[in-house]
């Protein structure tokens, strides 16, 4: 059904579950290294496994990042909190089990205020954030498509098994109506940047840092109670939430107009088709088992250690952003553009590696986005800010041309190293040496005789055919202002 | 009394992956009863005084430095696998989803 339609027939609610992994060294129960991309199953150890007789114990460094994100999102720390099994059999977790928190989690009651994109405040409520483990990873093989309808079998690869989790909950989100969607994206991207503030979670959705799953339900507008909600798995982009919401909001409405039910059930995002499908319906909590981790003690976070994390906060994303923009001189619409784009971070980091504000907006809304575009990923995941920060300072030192830097980034994002190793393994910067370019430009002038006379008669512009010439002699790599000197120079002389 | 139905075995038995014959569904239908009643008792002595106990042990905050340790050789980790291609376990698909 048509987007309108749909929001004229009814009200949409949403909820999240993020899941954000924390940055930790080891993982949350064992002292396996947490990693990414290492070859599977060599970051492991017996809990990982569930090798009989493996204990688990708590990592200190998780418990500190989980209350700090608690604090961050406004929430309660609770006096009291300890470890649930959640019992499920399914060999993405080798324990039959998975280690979370029930009904006492590290912290709850709190909201974040979510920008949106014509600067529109909204407060989402957060019921809860709980500490849990994440699962291993299971490839599907066989089928046509890779998915699991049809696959013959799985391979599992358990490192990512145990890596330390915060599973940020929200409350039912009324209100939002027809920016429902677009404040799906917001809220994805306020929790991204709350997390990379705090320096617990490298936050990187393509890499599965961040997860959403995305509840919507719809009920006719004025009723008081909810609709059945689908909860839609597999968003792994700021994009892919906005896109999932509308499309849940839609597929809904059409089947509630029609006099239809919706069923309580887990649906895949398709990234490529842009729907859901329906995946099983959803349990209820009390076919989990959930029940007191007997292997684990609760923790018990001392009101100082909470006093010592809420005092070492970051500033709040809305606050930091409103302190940006006056520092950086955007204009309404320039800073809105970065925003929008979710590179406030990324330009924030090139700004503190030594880049011109300006500078770093450019390169990222323009070279590396355009990359970014064309190749269906977060320009973040591309390049580190320290290294754009780099390219900017190679440009603006001289050493390297605006076009020498494009190339230099692509190689820079190709792996090929930092700036200054890309420039000294391709041999790419800047010929500023006035032997080589005179040598170049007598060159060129031996080819071109009547250049010199055409600038001595004022036609100063006829340099710009030596320039060319010299440019594509030296492969690109010629300092052309400094190039244009020498030939008027030579004119002179 | 519990409140142990042939259906609520059938949906835990489904949930555990076990298949049961309908005698045994029977069976067990008894069983649990039997099981969920004596456990139920201690709701007769457990007073509102009594605070619920989530660890037998009065322990807290049991923590470890967030500091890398042994791990385990990929082939000690493979060892118990009934199949696996060498790098990684092999387990039949399954109709269901990662959590």
């Amino acid at each position: 059904m048509d987007f309108d339609r749909a929001l004229e027939l009814f009200e949409p609610v949403l909820g999240f579950e993020v899941h954000v992994e924390l940055s930790t060294r080891t993982k949350m129960f064992l002292e396996a290294p947490n990693v990414f991309g290492a070859e599977p199953n060599t970051a492991i150890a017996p809990v990982d496994v569930g090798l009989p007789g493996s204990l688990p114990v708590v990592n200190e460094q998780a418990v500190r990042y989980s209350i700090s994100l608690g604090l961050a999102l406004g929430c309660s720390i609770a006096e009291s909190s300890r470890f649930a099994r959640k019992n499920y059999f399914y060999p993405d977790l080798a324990k039959n089990y998975q280690i979370s928190q029930y009904d006492e989690p590290i912290a709850f009651d709190g909201e974040v205020e979510v920008e949106l994109e014509d600067g529109r405040l909204f407060t989402v409520p957060i019921e809860r954030a709980h500490m849990e483990e994440d699962a291993g990873k299971l490839t599907h093989v066989g089928g046509a498509t890779g998915r699991i309808h049809g696959a013959e079998f799985s391979l599992v690869d358990y490192n990512r098994a145990g890596v330390p989790l915060v599973e940020i909950v929200t409350r039912p989100i009324v209100g939002a109506g027809r920016d429902a969607p677009e404040l799906a994206r917001a809220y994805v991207a306020t929790i991204r940047d709350i997390v990379r503030a705090l320096g617990v979670s490298e936050a990187r959705m393509e890499r599965g840092n961040l997860r959403c799953d995305a509840n919507v339900s719809l009920r006719p507008h004025g009723q008081r109670e909810l609709g059945t909600r689908t909860e839609t798995k597999n968003v792994n982009s700021f994009r892919s939430v906005e896109r999932a919401v509308r499309y849940e909001i839609q597929r809904q409405a059409a089947i509630l107009a029609d006099g239809g039910t919706i069923v309580q059930e887990t649906r895949h995002w398709h990234e490529d088709t842009g729907t859901t499908s329906p995946g099983r319906p959803k349990s209820d909590a009390d076919d989990y088992r959930y029940f007191p981790e007997p292997d684990l003690v609760p923790v018990v976070p001392s009101r100082a250690l909470v006093e010592e994390l809420r005092a070492a906060l970051p500033e709040a994303p809305a606050a930091m952003r409103r302190r940006l923009k006056a520092e950086w001189g955007f204009t309404d619409a320039e800073f809105r553009d970065v925003v929008n784009a979710g590179l406030l971070s990324e330009i924030a980091e090139t700004v503190r590696e030594g880049a011109a504000p300006f500078q770093a907006r450019k390169w990222w809304t323009g070279e590396i986005a355009r990359i970014a575009n064309a190749r269906e990923v977060e320009p973040g995941s591309l390049v580190a800010p320290q290294h754009v920060s780099e390219l900017i300072a190679l440009v603006e030192s001289g050493e390297l041309t605006d076009r020498l830097a494009r190339q230099v980034l692509e190689a820079v994002i190709d792996g090929e190293g930092a700036p200054h190793e890309v420039v000294e393994s391709r041999g790419l910067a800047v010929v500023s040496d006035d032997g080589a370019l005179l040598a170049a430009i007598d060159e060129a002038l031996a080819a071109q005789p009547d250049v010199l006379d055409k600038i001595r008669d004022g036609k100063v512009q006829a340099a710009g055919a030596i320039i060319g010439a010299v440019m594509k002699a030296m492969g690109g790599s010629a300092d052309a202002a400094r190039v244009r000197e020498l030939v008027l120079e030579r004119a002179r002389g | 009394m519990s409140e142990i139905t042939p259906e609520v075995v059938r949906h835990l038995a489904g949930l555990a992956r076990i298949a049961l014959t309908e005698e045994e569904v029977a069976r067990f239908t008894g069983e649990l009863s039997h099981i969920v009643d004596a456990v139920a008792k201690v709701n007769e002595v457990a007073t509102p005084d009594v605070p619920a106990t989530s660890h037998p042990i009065p322990l807290a905050n049991v923590f470890r430095p967030d500091v890398v340790g042994e791990t385990l050789d990929r082939a000690a980790v493979l060892a118990g696998a009934p199949e696996h291609d060498g790098s990684r376990f092999r387990v039949s698909a399954i109709l269901g989803e990662e959590q």
